[in-house]
C-alpha cells in the first residue's frame, strides 16, 4: 500500500495533489467545492507554493478550505477575505494569499471588499465559487440566484419585482482597471474542469507576477439546494446557469495571455 | 532620551505606535481622529512600513486581522461609529488570538451623534463589544504623554496575551496639545511562532476561531477565559491621588480625570478631604482598590462624559452601603472642574 492507500502502481496518472491533506471533505454529494479545491491543490503543487501560499477560508461551505491544504491558513469573517488577503500581501509580498469565496460571501455581504481590492489591483487570488445560493445556511436567495429559481427564501421563485436581478460579478469587476485576470468557468464536464484548472493557474500567476488581482468565477454544482440528483446537476448547470453566467475570460492583460504558453493542459 | 516636545494627543498615539514597531496601519477617516490617520499616511511608507486608507472601518479591522496573523504589529484607529462597525472583526481576532491595537477616539453617540468628545462607548469597550465570550485589554489615557506611553504598552500587552488591546480616549484628549517626553523606540519585537508566514520547515499554522469538532469549542473558550482572568490578576492599573485621608473619592478617567484633578485641588484648598482614583485600565477595572476605600467608609463621586456607564463598575466594586453620586455631561460636551466641584460641595 502506498501513502495514498492504493496498491503501488507503475504509472500513476491521477492522484491526490501532494499539497492536499489526506482526509475526507465535509461537502455534500455532487458539490462542486471539492473539485474546485482539488484544482487549486493541483495549481499549488504545479507552482510549488507549499511554503508561500496562505489559504484564507471565507464564511460559507468553503470556510474550512484551510483544513484541506498543507499550507498556512486563516479564517476571515463573512465577506472579508479580500481585505484579509490584501493585508497579508502588503505586509509580506513574498507570500501568495488566496481565498475561496462563495457568492453570498463575495457578491452580497462582501461586495465592497472585493470591488475595492480589485480596484486597488491587489496582488491576490480569489476563487469565487458561484452556486447561485447560500449553501451553508440552507439554500437561501443569493445575489446570483437565477430568475424564477426556487430557494428556501424564494419559495415562489425569484421574482424581478421583489428580488431584482442576479449580479454578473465577473463582468462587473472586469470594468475596473485593477484586475489582471478574470474568467468564468464551469465544472459540468471534464473538458470544462480542465479549462477551470488553467484559469485558476493564471489567477495565481498574474498576481504573483505583480500584475494585479486574479479572479476565477467557478460555476459550481449544488445538487442539494438545486433539488436535483448530483448527475442531473450537470445538465442543470448547462441549461440554467451558463445562459445567465456565460463562460469565458473577461479580463486578461497581455502579460497574462503570454503566460498561457507555459500553462499545461 | 528625555527630549521634550509639543504634540497632539492623536499624533502621540501614532508616534507611540511607530516607536513600538507598528508595521502596518489601516484606517478610514472619521473625526476626531483624522490627524492620526494622516500622520500615519505620511510616516509609515517613509519607514518602509504599510499604510492603507481602506474602503471602510470593516475593511480596516479585517486588514489589521490579516496583518496580525502574519505576525506584524498592526493597528487601526477610529471613532465611535467606526468602532461599532469593527466589532465583528475584533471578535474574530479575540477568538483567533490575533493581537492588535485599536484606538477608539470617542465622540458623542448614539447614531451619528456629533463630533464632540465623549465617553459613551465605555460599556462597549470594557465588555468585549462584539459577540461571544471575550474582553479587550482597555487602556484609558488621560494626557498626551499617556497617549504615547499607553500605546506602546498596548502593543506589548497585545502580544503578551495574544489579544486585541484598546486605547480608549475621548475626542478632547485626541485634540489636546501638550508637552511630552519622547520615548525610545522598541528595539526587539517578540518572536511569533504561531504566525502564518508560509509553512517552511514546520507544520502549517492556522489562525482561526472555529473547531471542526464542536465538542472541542468549549476547551478553546476556557483557555480564553483563563487568559482574561490572568489579565484581571496582573494588569490592573490606576493612579491614586490624595486617597490616604480622603473621605470623598472622585473616580474619573480620560479627560474627565483632568477636570476631576482640578476640582480635587479646589476642594483641598478648602481643606475638604477629597482624593481621586483614576482607572488607567478600564478592563480590567480596579475593583479591589475601590472596594478597599468603600470598606473605609468613603463616599464616591463618579465623573464621566456619558450617561453614567463607569458608574456601574464603581457600583459593582463598592456595593450598596456607601453613597455613590454621578456628575456627568453627555452629547459631546466637556466636563468642567466647576461642575465637579459643585457636586463635591453638595456631598460635603
Ligand atoms: C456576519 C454573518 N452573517 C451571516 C452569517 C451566516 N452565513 C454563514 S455562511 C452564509 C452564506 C454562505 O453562502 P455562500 O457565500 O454563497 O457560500 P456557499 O455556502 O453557498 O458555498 C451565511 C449567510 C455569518 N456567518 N456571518
Amino acid at each position: 500500500m502506498s501513502e495514498h492507500g492504493v496498491n503501488d502502481l507503475q504509472n500513476v496518472i491521477y492522484q491526490r495533489p501532494d499539497i492536499m491533506v489526506d482526509r475526507a471533505t465535509h461537502f455534500c454529494p455532487g458539490c462542486g467545492h471539492g473539485i474546485t479545491q482539488r484544482l487549486v491543490g493541483e495549481v499549488l503543487d504545479e507552482l510549488d507554493l507549499k511554503e508561500r501560499a496562505i489559504c484564507i477560508g471565507s464564511i460559507g461551505c468553503t470556510v474550512t478550505a484551510y483544513e484541506y491544504f498543507k499550507v498556512d491558513g486563516m479564517e476571515a469573517p463573512h465577506g472579508r477575505a479580500p481585505a484579509v488577503a490584501t493585508a497579508i500581501k502588503r505586509c509580506h509580498p513574498e507570500l501568495v494569499p488566496f481565498a475561496i469565496q462563495g457568492d453570498g460571501d463575495l457578491a452580497s455581504i462582501g461586495m465592497a471588499e472585493i470591488v475595492h481590492a480589485a480596484a486597488r489591483g491587489e496582488n491576490i487570488t480569489i476563487i469565487f465559487a458561484n452556486n447561485a445560493n447560500y449553501g451553508m445556511t440552507g439554500g437561501q436567495l443569493a445575489p446570483t440566484t437565477l430568475m424564477g429559481m426556487y430557494t428556501s427564501s424564494t419559495v415562489k421563485g425569484r421574482k424581478q419585482e421583489h428580488h431584482g436581478f442576479p449580479i454578473r460579478v465577473s463582468e462587473m469587476l472586469a470594468t475596473l482597471d485593477g484586475p489582471a485576470y478574470i474568467a468564468r468557468v464551469s465544472l459540468h464536464n471534464p473538458a470544462n474542469v480542465r479549462k477551470a484548472r488553467k484559469a485558476i493557474e493564471l489567477a495565481f500567476r498574474a498576481p504573483m507576477a505583480g500584475l494585479g488581482l486574479g479572479l476565477v468565477e467557478v460555476l459550481s454544482m449544488c445538487p442539494i439546494n438545486w433539488k436535483v440528483e448530483p448527475v442531473q446537476s450537470l445538465d442543470w448547470m448547462v441549461k440554467n446557469m451558463i445562459p445567465q453566467f456565460p463562460l469565458g475570460e473577461f479580463k486578461c492583460l497581455p502579460e497574462v495571455a503570454e503566460m498561457k504558453k507555459v500553462v499545461k493542459g | 532620551m528625555s527630549e521634550r516636545t509639543l504634540m497632539g494627543g492623536n499624533i502621540a498615539i501614532a508616534e507611540g505606535a511607530i516607536l513600538a514597531g507598528c508595521g502596518a496601519y489601516f484606517g478610514y477617516p472619521i473625526t476626531p481622529q483624522n490627524d492620526l490617520l494622516e500622520y500615519m499616511a505620511q510616516q509609515l511608507p517613509a519607514l518602509g512600513r504599510v499604510f492603507l486608507q481602506t474602503e471602510s472601518e470593516l475593511a480596516a479591522i479585517n486588514m489589521v486581522y490579516g496583518a496580525s496573523a502574519t505576525g506584524v504589529r498592526a493597528m487601526t484607529s477610529t471613532s465611535s461609529p467606526g468602532f461599532s462597525l469593527q466589532q465583528e472583526g475584533i471578535s474574530y481576532m479575540a477568538g483567533a488570538e490575533a493581537p492588535c491595537v485599536i484606538a477608539n477616539i470617542m465622540r458623542a453617540g448614539p447614531g451619528l451623534g456629533n463630533i464632540g468628545g465623549a465617553q459613551g462607548d465605555y460599556m462597549q469597550c470594557t465588555r468585549g463589544g462584539g459577540h461571544g465570550d471575550y474582553y479587550l485589554l482597555t487602556l484609558a489615557p488621560s494626557s498626551v504623554q499617556e497617549m504615547m506611553d499607553l500605546t506602546m504598552l498596548a502593543f506589548e500587552l497585545a502580544d503578551k496575551y495574544r489579544n486585541p488591546t484598546l486605547i480608549m480616549a475621548d475626542g478632547f484628549l485626541g485634540q489636546s496639545v501638550e508637552s511630552i517626553v519622547m520615548r525610545d523606540a522598541v528595539k526587539k519585537l517578540p518572536e511569533k511562532k504561531w504566525a502564518i508566514t508560509g509553512a517552511k520547515g514546520r507544520p502549517k499554522n492556522l489562525i482561526n476561531s472555529f473547531e471542526m469538532n464542536p465538542l472541542d469549542h468549549p476547551a478553546r473558550i476556557k483557555l480564553l477565559l483563563e487568559k482574561f482572568e490572568r489579565m484581571r490578576i496582573n494588569e490592573v492599573r490606576y493612579e491614586s491621588m490624595l486617597l490616604d485621608d480622603a473621605t470623598i473619592v472622585l473616580v474619573a478617567y480620560g479627560s474627565a480625570a483632568r477636570a476631576a484633578m482640578t476640582a480635587m485641588k479646589l476642594a483641598r484648598k478648602r481643606n475638604w478631604k477629597v482624593g481621586l482614583l483614576r482607572p488607567i485600565t478600564v478592563f480590567p477595572f480596579p475593583n479591589q482598590p475601590l472596594a478597599d476605600l468603600a470598606e473605609r467608609g468613603c463616599k464616591f463621586l463618579v465623573a464621566e462624559m456619558s450617561g453614567g456607564q463607569m458608574l456601574e463598575d464603581v457600583r459593582i466594586s463598592v456595593g450598596n452601603q456607601n453613597e455613590i453620586k454621578l456628575v456627568n455631561t453627555y452629547g459631546g460636551v466637556p466636563l468642567t472642574a466647576d461642575q465637579i466641584f459643585e457636586s463635591i460641595d453638595l456631598m460635603m
